[in-house]
């Protein structure tokens, strides 16, 4: 900040607690006009008003908070731009990107300031790490694989390899499991089934590819849906909407208007182009559109028919955020483990 | 009661007979609005489906009934008795205090209808749209021209200090509101703060907790400055106290907002600030318990037989409590385990139920009967059982809260071995239920209460003038 917002700030906050200071010691004083514990004469509709001292233990803590505030101010920041005699900062600011914080904590150890938050994700990076780095040895299917394996010990032999492995793969997918229901459950549910607008992990049927290393992707990078435009001026109108909608029921034997199906499946061709001339989805042409397949009973959105006119009204546009910054690959690499646990039991 | 000297002054009771009354019931709605809302977290099915029936709608329209129904209406009432009788004059402003009451009770049911319809402009305690912000703006300048106008025709040499409470908080409110209310509509019924980011938040704390600091305490302190010495029959206990924490008082109260934004975006000098001020602020928060309760020396037997000191002293011990629990949970890193917990819930509700509303109600108990020309309520056994309800239900209401939030503070925190939470949200969720049972009780409790105290009131109010004697105690 400019240095006289930072003058303001410091003055004003100082000036606060220094009137504070002066306010407690006048009122220390007996200026009432008339001796300690006797009525001041004021008589307000019959209330009148003692002159007794201010309790002792009341001013001496008083007191004693002012005192501190002055010395917390003096070591933490908090005086416009005086940074407090600590160095503490709870974080890196005006931070925009990776890079920048990076650069920023960097700067900050140099300097040896403080920086909070660097310093707990240092401190459990440095504990944690060896963890998940152990966990990294693994592949997505061995860790998910073990989700099932028993592990046979004997108590009269030591653990062997292959045993100490197969604990470890398995540790790896609990880690996983907690993992998923921190961060992914808000949308994908406890369960990994979906809700409205957000894929159900558990079934085969994937937007995005449903190998690990296309799960391990969707989670790093994040996907953006190339986005359903909003279809109804397109197709010419509500009738347009109807028609569509009734065609993409019968795609999956679903009862319609026989009429209605059959201008659909002439306007159809528009939706081909991303859903495939069977409605067969984007994912078994191998595009990464994350454009649903419509011949099966499987709906991201919704399933009635008034449902789906409103889908292809409006459009629709799915995201879901990249989580390599926010968890790092590691972390990733167990939730997948965990996702493609779900749908090859 | 010096009702002798009363008639010496024409005063304006009407406008507090309507304030009186309509605090009752707006206390009813209020409060029964919160238990259904208790019920609503227990029982999700509560909302019938219905969108104006969701926890989302009505859990402000409970919070803005409490705050600017039950409570202002109940600050309206007070202030405008407490300013005559101690200025020795009747109101100022004439027929104003009458559009006070009005444009108030219109505000309070354009928001019964607006808010559950899902207009709001989303700034917590201040969601009401800005054609009704416009209108609270109006009554509230009237409210300032009424009181300080009855100020400065005062027939008396000095201020009386529940008068300086009651002034501060009317002034300030004015600044609050305007303030964060700063936006731009895009049409009759929403619209957009002038704030952005970190500064919106910041706006909009710096309101926030002062609605709290300026309503709810100063406001409320004004109150007490009047009744408790007037039940009590005793001279306020320290003149120079009562200087000392009001200036102290209202100058650190304007700085604590932060502390309802550590560890965000809020850059840490600000945070700082509002750390060491909401601290600095117990002291002079505990001078005006300090006050009350010792202007109660040498009248203590009184509590014995009389309920509406009971009431009254009460209040003033929850005021404590909670003017400890909060500077306390500013202190950053007590806040990092009770922020977002249903510990915050508990505290506000030790100030809302505890404090705000038992020294309301008290007041409204001894003003009853002044105001309707009588001696006493109708029953004072009632108020009697309308106390121990209400201290019941708060008392289970705090203690379940308190628990319910360090659990899940704790809860939030607790990592495994590997580094990963121990505990999902949802199960935080699962073990706050049964605390969730106990709070619902606990509300019952309260509501049953303010049912009690409404035909309590309307049996004063309609028996015959002067039929219900005063009971002198031996």
């Amino acid at each position: 900040m400019s240095s006289f917002w930072s003058i303001w700030i410091t003055v004003l906050t100082l000036g606060t607690l220094v009137g504070c200071f002066i306010l407690l010691r006048w009122c220390l004083k007996n200026f009432a006009g008339v001796p300690e514990g006797e009525s001041t004469g004021h008589d307000f509709d019959g209330i009148e008003e003692l002159n007794n001292p201010l309790p002792k233990w009341w001013s001496t803590f008083f007191l004693v908070t002012i005192i501190w505030g002055f010395g917390y101010l003096l070591m933490y920041p908090g005086l416009g731009n005086f940074k407090g005699l600590f160095g503490w900062t709870s974080s890196n600011q005006g931070i925009v990107s990776m890079e920048d914080s990076k650069q920023q904590a960097a700067e900050a150890r140099e300097k040896g300031l403080i920086v909070e938050y660097d310093m707990e994700m240092k401190a459990a990076e440095q504990r944690f790490g060896p963890i998940f780095d152990k966990f990294a040895t693994f592949s997505i299917e061995e860790i998910a694989s073990a989700k099932h394996q028993e592990v046979d010990f004997d108590v009269d032999q030591e653990i062997t390899e292959a045993q100490e492995q197969l604990l470890q793969r398995k540790e790896a997918i609990e880690v996983g499991k907690r993992l998923f229901l921190q961060n992914c459950s808000q949308c994908h549910g406890s369960d990994a089934r979906g809700t409205t607008g957000f894929p159900n992990l558990v079934d085969k049927d994937w937007l995005y590819g449903g190998t690990p290393a296309d799960i391990k992707h969707s989670i790093m990078e994040g996907r953006k849906a190339q986005g359903m435009i909003a279809w109804e001026t397109m197709l010419g109108g509500e009738q347009g909407v109807k028609d569509v909608a009734a065609y993409v029921l019968s795609l999956s034997g679903r009862e319609a208007k026989q009429g209605n199906i059959e201008s659909g499946k002439d306007k159809f061709v528009m939706c081909a182009a991303c859903h495939g001339t069977e409605g067969q989805g984007s994912e078994a042409m191998g595009i990464a559109l994350g454009a649903p397949r419509l011949n099966d009973n499987i709906w991201l959105y919704t399933s009635s028919e008034r449902g789906i006119q409103e889908s292809i009204r409006h459009g629709r546009a799915g995201v879901m955020p990249a989580w390599k910054d926010i968890l790092g690959e590691k972390k990733v690499h167990v939730i997948s483990a965990y996702v493609y646990s779900l749908s090859h039991e | 009661m010096t009702q002798n000297d009363s008639s010496a002054v024409d005063y304006n009771y009407d406008v507090v007979r309507q304030f009186t009354v309509m605090t009752v019931i707006w206390g009813i709605v209020g409060t029964l609005l919160g238990v259904i809302i208790a019920a609503q977290l227990i029982w999700p099915a509560l909302n019938f489906d219905t969108p104006w029936l969701t926890y989302s709608r009505l859990r402000p329209l409970h919070t803005n009934a409490v705050i600017f129904a039950f409570g202002t209406s109940a600050l309206f009432a007070t202030s405008y008795y407490v300013v005559q009788r101690t200025c020795k004059t009747s109101l100022f402003g004439g027929s104003l205090a009458a559009f006070t009451f009005w444009g108030w009770q219109l505000v309070i049911v354009l928001a019964i209808i607006t808010l559950p319809l899902g207009y709001t402009s989303s700034k917590e305690y201040a969601e009401l749209e800005w054609p009704i912000d416009i209108l609270i703006a109006v009554v509230w300048v009237s409210y300032i021209i009424v009181f300080f106008g009855t100020l400065i025709k005062r027939k008396t040499s000095h201020i009386y200090v529940a008068n300086w409470f009651f002034g501060g908080f009317i002034l300030t409110v004015a600044v609050l509101h305007i303030g964060n209310s700063m936006v731009i509509p895009v049409s009759m019924l929403k619209s957009y703060s002038i704030y952005s980011g970190a500064i919106d938040a910041m706006m909009q704390w710096w309101y926030g907790h002062n609605a709290v600091g300026f309503l709810l305490t100063a406001g409320f302190l004004g109150m007490m400055y009047y009744f408790v010495p007037k039940q009590a029959e005793r001279p306020i206990y320290s003149y120079r106290l009562s200087i000392v924490h009001f200036w102290a008082l209202v100058s650190l109260y304007i700085w604590a907002g932060p502390h309802h934004l550590h560890y965000t975006a809020l850059p840490d000098w600000a945070q700082s600030v509002g750390m060491v001020m909401s601290i600095v602020l117990f002291l002079p928060s505990w001078g005006g318990m300090i006050n009350g309760i010792m202007t109660l020396s040498g009248a203590w037997h009184k509590l014995r037989y009389d309920p509406i000191l009971r009431f009254l002293i009460v209040s003033l011990s929850f005021y404590g409590m909670s003017t400890f629990e909060g500077p306390m949970m500013a202190i950053k890193s007590v806040n990092a385990l009770s922020h977002y917990t249903d510990w915050t819930i508990g505290h506000v509700h030790s100030g809302a139920l505890g404090w705000v509303a038992m020294i309301s109600i008290g007041a409204m108990y001894h003003l009853i009967p002044v105001l309707f020309n009588q001696g006493r309520m109708y029953s004072i056994k009632l108020i009697n059982v309308h106390f121990w309800m209400h201290t019941a239900g708060v008392v289970l209401y705090i203690v379940a809260m308190w628990i319910s939030g360090v659990m899940q503070g704790l809860m939030w925190r607790a990592v495994n071995t590997d580094g990963t939470l121990t505990y999902s949200f949802v199960e935080s969720l699962t073990a706050s239920y049964p605390f969730y049972i106990i709070r619902f009780l606990g509300g019952v409790l309260v509501v049953a209460g303010f049912i009690l105290m409404a035909y309590n009131m309307f049996k004063t109010i309609y028996a015959e003038d002067n039929s219900l004697k005063r009971v002198e105690q031996a």
